[in-house]
């Protein structure tokens, strides 16, 4: 496992400059990831934020091989390119030990990705798949998807006087993955840097797919400050919305236990898209989703095993 | 050189045998499916060192055949009708990535209604998705056209994905007469692949595919046709190179008993088998007759068809496919614009046929034959498309 000093030592991957918002969580994520991958690696991205603002012709912010196809097919993508390192590698045409890393957002991989992952995993390229899950179609100004929370503003899905948000809860793609039964499944978070990195350590290390599912605060969609992400970020997982918990070889873990279980509240009070939680009628719907919450964090700690101390 | 009974689907999948490419992804559909199947067998029995990548969709598909282009391998597929039309975004991405796949399109009619036999309307569909066009006529033809394919499509001046199309179950599915090249010959013809940009070259990472705005967009759109244009002479280099190995020239047509004709049909895929029989017919019973079989459709070889026609007194394009609401379909439209302002003030007549598999037979084309001696005595084209062999 990767020290704070021995990664702050490396070479950035993802070069400054690039056109991602101020406090924007993806970019760290990916920084994170690419310093833990090291050189000897090819990124494929999907249509989304992270492409956009990385590569605008003629500039790129990639210090590794990088491509970008369309929306909705990144993960089929990056399966063509580990398949023709395999078979090169097979004829003796290249030496080099590599390493492929595909990264799509929510809306790439909840919604209109998923035929490609899931077809991706069930075909066990060696390759991981990281989404950035900002938990709506941020590029095109917040519009509703798979990942949005219950009750969350979006532009597709507004706040009214008579629908509140989006009328669903989000879907749990951790666990669609998990289903695959791939060697390794892990859901993380850029503010926990050491859990992050040794996950990446992990999912690089597996011999076939491996997933990770980021949490990835987007100031304009979430709509809080641009020096809060890192706080924000850690309160998805102090209240439980954003548990994180490995699948390793089928076994569920949970990486780590908050000391204690924050109310829904904390988190959902600093961003503008969860308001009307807080204004006076809104009670109802934050117990809703706290409930949510409850539930799926009952039934994450029925099926891991046993937690380690809270804190740890 | 031997000689073998081969369908369609099994000489395209010895001319991918020969080739051995490093990589192909595939879904099936029919009627491409025993193509694949049978180069599925190939993979399995270690004849070939490819690949063998079965996604889960056509889509994906065409994606992993851009990743997998993109990485520095040779890539081959093959696809029929929709599932030619569920890559669609992706046929122009790989194009404009100028990713030089080559893919067979077993051709079959387009939904809807869903029907799974042969026309155009898949392919012709795609004809402004960046990508060249090749026809054949038989399995021959199928085998030939995918093997020179490769050379095109990797051609430095060209860097363009190349379709090479045979009708859907006329010649995917029927045993035919096929001179096979020696293995050795064809892999030679091919010769190695050398990529000037690869993924995994981590040395020197390049981003492929970047967010292109108007400062630049239109630029790469210009260099793209500049490698279509540049396929213009590569097609014929590469015909006349294969010509010399095989003793089958390949140009962009191929006229037939043109020489003194006065009379003509434009005509590409299994249809100009037809036609000949009914030209040979037409010639013993004294007409100047002749016929067009064009096989390179995209780069469209609009200076030279005209050069051929000049001098007829009326003619006929075939389309196996429609373009709804424009004058006639996409054949008929490429010939006739390309004879705009050339001189030729003549008669010229769109057929629509065979739409979702329907027999053309020698009585189909004897009257079209018929009509246009009619359209060449009274110097007028119908004012609209003529479609054959339809009750209407």
């Amino acid at each position: 496992m990767a020290t704070l000093k021995d990664l702050a030592s490396r070479e950035d991957l993802l070069t400054g400059g690039h056109r991602a918002c101020a406090g924007c969580g993806m970019t760290s994520i990916v920084r994170q990831i690419l310093l833990v991958a090291g050189k000897n690696v090819v990124v494929g991205c999907a249509t989304g934020c992270l492409e956009v603002t990385t590569t605008i012709f003629p500039y790129s912010a990639w210090r590794v091989p990088f491509i970008h196809s369309a929306f909705e097919n990144v993960a089929a993508t990056v399966s063509g390119i580990e398949t023709a390192y395999r078979s090169l590698r097979k004829q003796g045409k290249i030496q080099e030990d590599m390493r492929f890393i595909a990264f799509g957002g929510d809306g790439g991989t909840y919604d209109i990705g998923i035929q490609a992952l899931s077809g991706a995993l069930e075909r066990g390229h060696k390759m991981l798949y990281v989404c950035y899950d900002n938990e709506a179609y941020m590029n095109t100004g917040n519009q509703r998807s798979g990942a949005t929370p219950f009750s969350a503003h979006t532009s597709t899905c507004p706040v009214g006087s008579v629908i509140k948000g989006k009328q669903q809860f989000n879907k749990d793609l951790t666990s669609i993955v998990a289903a695959h039964g791939v060697p390794y499944v892990a859901q993380a978070n850029g503010a926990f840097w050491k859990d992050l990195t040794t996950k990446v350590e992990k999912a690089l290390s597996v011999d076939g797919p491996s997933f990770l599912n980021v949490l990835s605060p987007c100031v304009l969609g979430w709509k809080y400050p641009t020096d809060e992400t890192v706080e924000i970020s850690k309160l998805a997982v102090d209240t439980c919305f954003w548990p994180l918990y490995e699948v390793d070889e089928g076994v569920y873990r949970i990486t780590h236990v908050p000391p204690k279980k924050k109310p829904l509240g904390e988190w959902t009070k600093p961003q503008g898209r969860f308001r009307h939680f807080h204004q006076p009628g809104g009670e109802a719907l934050l117990a809703r989703a706290q409930a949510e919450v409850d539930r799926r964090w009952e039934k994450l700690l029925s099926i891991s095993e046993k937690p380690r101390k809270p804190g740890q | 050189m031997k000689i073998v009974g081969l369908t369609g689907n099994d000489a395209v999948a010895e001319a991918m045998r020969q080739v051995d490419p490093d990589v192909v992804a595939a879904y099936p559909i029919t009627p491409q499916t025993e193509l694949m199947e049978r180069f599925a067998e190939f993979v399995s029995d270690g004849i070939v060192k490819t690949e063998l990548v079965l996604v889960e969709s056509e889509h994906s598909a065409m994606s992993a055949c851009v990743g997998a282009s993109g990485a520095g391998s040779r890539v081959m597929t093959a696809t029929s009708a929709n599932g030619l039309a569920l890559m669609w975004e992706m046929l122009y991405i790989a194009a404009s990535c100028r990713c030089p796949i080559v893919m067979t399109v077993v051709n079959r009619a387009l939904s809807g209604p869903i029907n799974i036999h042969c026309d155009h309307s898949d392919s012709m569909g795609a004809r402004d998705a960046g990508w060249i066009h090749l026809f054949s006529e038989n399995s021959q033809e199928a085998y030939d056209n995918t093997l020179q394919a490769v050379r095109i499509a990797e051609h430095p001046d060209v860097s363009l994905p190349v379709m090479v199309t045979l009708d859907g179950f006329i010649i995917s599915h029927t045993l035919e007469r096929v001179e096979i090249l020696e293995d050795e010959q064809a892999k030679k013809f091919v010769g190695d692949f050398s990529p000037k940009y690869s993924l995994l070259d981590v040395q020197n990472p390049v981003t492929m595919g970047p967010l292109d705005f108007h400062d630049f967009y239109f630029e790469h759109k210009r260099l793209q046709v500049q490698g279509m244009e540049n396929a213009r002479h590569v097609v014929r280099e590469i015909g006349k190179e294969y010509g010399a190995l095989s003793g089958r020239d390949f140009d962009y047509f191929e006229s037939y008993r043109m020489e003194d004709a006065e009379l003509a049909v434009v005509a590409l895929g299994s249809a100009v088998g037809t036609a000949r029989g009914v030209v040979d017919e037409l010639r013993d019973e004294g007409k100047r007759v002749g016929l067009l079989k064009l096989r390179v459709f995209r780069p469209f070889p609009r200076r030279e068809i005209v050069e051929l026609l000049r001098g007829l007194k009326a003619f006929a394009v075939m389309d196996r496919s429609n373009s709804f609401g424009s004058y006639g379909g996409p054949v008929f439209s490429e010939v006739r614009s390309a004879c705009y302002g050339q001189g030729l003030e003549l008669p010229i007549v769109n057929y629509v046929y065979g739409l979702g598999g329907r027999d053309t037979t020698f009585e189909d084309i004897r009257r079209v034959y018929q009509e246009i001696e009619q359209m060449a005595s009274s110097g007028k084209a119908p004012d609209d498309i003529r479609f054959l062999n339809v009750r209407e």
